[in-house]
């Protein structure tokens, strides 16, 4: 193994200045980008008087954990926790389970009007979401599912066109022979989805967990139009009632929003590969 | 979607059945003035802030393409405000912005330069919605990142036995190699910026004067506010063609442009 000195003298000077310009620049922009969540976190943790202070304070000088409690107790936070929960976990699980159907059927079994519904289910994701925003409320409210949560979750059982798609796409590429090899071996077509084709799938179906789990969290229209009994509020709407009522109180809405987001940094953290790699397959099985 | 149709020959205020009025809304959309506010407020924040976006998840997957130290941590650094809730970065990047507390003033006052008021001057709040959108090009610099290495190194090697240097490698083989996912890239963002509402809705509501009104946040005051349904449903659809409109516009344009290995 080279010593540094050796390594040193073997780039050339033009290459060290790149690598070095490129480091300032990336350390530049990195700070850039974690500063508003660095400073979320610092205010959080603050009392009212050092939020306001000029020039700013980076740090507080005593952390401030009672914050984080007193945020529950002004408005019903751990309802909306778990209301955010209820909604994330059916419509997420909703999601796969539904993509997985489809996009098999759409994928695996051959019927005349395959490419047409195929087509269809396309058309309705460039169909901006505006468009829709309003005769799906009237329809909500014709069955009488204004102000419950069934809004935010229950379409997600019936499919959604961008995790079909991806599903789609990825099956295509799985080899048609172990599907007929388990039907001579006596499977039903149910048993083929189920047992044969779903264990291939995992990187598809993280990668659609993940985003419908992320899309489901996120939420923030769906609850607005939809919620309007206080106790059944769902994080995003509740970050925007705390920010609404309490907005002088910068520290607590900082709280509520670092609460928000914990799940998902969490999330992130543990799995980071998926994440990435379902991003990359997003953005190339969409061309 | 056929209901929305319908709704855009009717006058309705939910509280009252519909009353057929035929093409009114039609003639309506060129008498409200905010018609043509919100368009031209959606359309000025959509194309500066992609063209700006491309730019930095570009530049930025340049950088973590080459083999420096810490490539992980970064990626993550870039990519996580990408996944926070947009609520919880709105009402975040609304106090960045406070002209008095925030922490943006603040560092530009390091710099000498007096407090700009952002959020709250019709001429700088839509700059500062595009400034606020770049901090979530995580995932179009994660795409670009994984465009760039798929471009074949023996092309790039190949080249560079020619005697070409980084420059003309970079213009005539790594840019057309990559200009497919750019081309999707910047369709999937002009469709997603001609739909903001969420950072609007919870920041300014539409000021100030209307300098932030988008037409998603006009829909839904007037479909939601001012209970005006069927017009909300008129604009809605006109929306749903203008981005139709580009996106079929660019794909067009597409072929000068992009370069697709199968021909």
């Amino acid at each position: 193994m080279e010593s540094v000195s050796q390594w040193w003298q073997s780039r050339s000077l033009r290459d060290r200045i790149f690598r070095f310009c490129l480091h300032v620049i990336l350390i530049v922009l990195g700070i850039t980008f974690t500063v508003p969540m660095f400073w979320v976190f610092s205010t959080s943790l603050k009392t009212l008087g050092e939020v306001f202070i000029v020039p700013i304070e980076w740090l507080p000088r005593e952390p401030q954990w009672r914050n984080y409690v007193e945020v529950f107790t002004l408005l019903p936070l751990t309802k909306f926790i778990m209301n955010t929960a209820k909604v994330t976990a059916l419509g997420t699980v909703g999601t796969v389970l539904s993509s997985l159907l489809v996009s098999f059927g759409l994928s695996r079994l051959r019927w005349r009007w395959r490419e047409a519904v195929f087509a269809l289910v396309l058309g309705t994701m460039m169909l901006p979401g505006v468009v829709t925003m309003v005769p799906l409320f009237v329809m909500f409210s014709k069955v009488g599912w204004v102000n419950t949560h069934y809004p935010l979750w229950a379409p997600s059982w019936f499919g959604g066109a961008f995790y079909i798609f991806l599903m789609r796409q990825f099956m295509l590429g799985l080899p048609y022979e172990i599907d007929e090899a388990a039907r001579i071996d006596g499977a039903s077509t149910l048993r083929i989805l189920f047992q044969v084709i779903t264990p291939m799938c995992t990187s598809a179906i993280t990668a659609v967990a993940i985003f419908s789990f992320l899309s489901h969290y996120n939420n923030f229209m769906g609850p607005l139009l939809y919620l309007s009994d206080n106790s059944k509020f769902t994080l995003p709407l509740g970050i925007y009632v705390y920010q609404g009522r309490f907005d002088e109180y910068w520290h607590l809405v900082m709280a509520v929003s670092v609460i928000s987001v914990l799940p998902i940094f969490v999330l992130f953290w543990v799995g980071q590969r998926y994440f990435v790699q379902g991003v990359q397959m997003s953005g190339i099985a969409g061309r | 979607m056929l209901f929305s149709l319908y709704l855009v020959t009717q006058e309705w205020s939910i509280l009252s059945p519909p009353e057929f009025v035929g093409l009114q809304n039609f003639a309506r959309l060129a008498k409200e003035e905010l018609v043509v506010v919100s368009l031209w407020n959606t359309s000025f924040y959509t194309f500066i802030a992609i063209p700006l976006q491309l730019a930095v998840a570009f530049v930025l997957a340049l950088a973590l393409n080459q083999n420096i130290k810490g490539r992980g941590v970064y990626r993550t650094i870039f990519y996580l405000p990408s996944i926070t809730p947009a609520v919880a970065s709105a009402v975040v990047w609304l106090q960045i912005f406070n002209t008095d507390y925030g922490v943006l003033n603040n560092l530009l006052g390091i710099f000498g330069i007096p407090a700009l008021k952002w959020l709250w001057d019709p001429r700088l709040a839509k700059p500062a919605f595009i400034l606020m959108s770049l901090w979530s090009v995580g995932p179009s610099m994660i795409i670009f990142l994984a465009a760039l290495q798929n471009v074949p190194t023996e092309m790039l090697e190949a080249a560079e036995i020619d005697g070409a240097n980084a420059v003309e490698k970079f213009r005539h083989i790594t840019l057309p190699m990559v200009s497919p996912v750019v081309l999707f890239n910047m369709i999937m963002g002009i469709i997603g910026s001609f739909q903001v509402f969420t950072a609007s809705f919870v920041m300014t509501g539409g000021g100030p004067q209307n300098a932030t009104l988008f037409t998603v946040l006009y829909i839904y005051h007037l479909g939601f506010r001012m209970f005006d349904m069927g017009f909300a449903a008129t604009l809605s659809w006109v929306l749903f063609l203008i981005i139709m409109l580009f996106t079929l516009l660019q794909v067009r344009l597409s072929d000068r442009w992009v370069y697709y290995e199968m021909g």
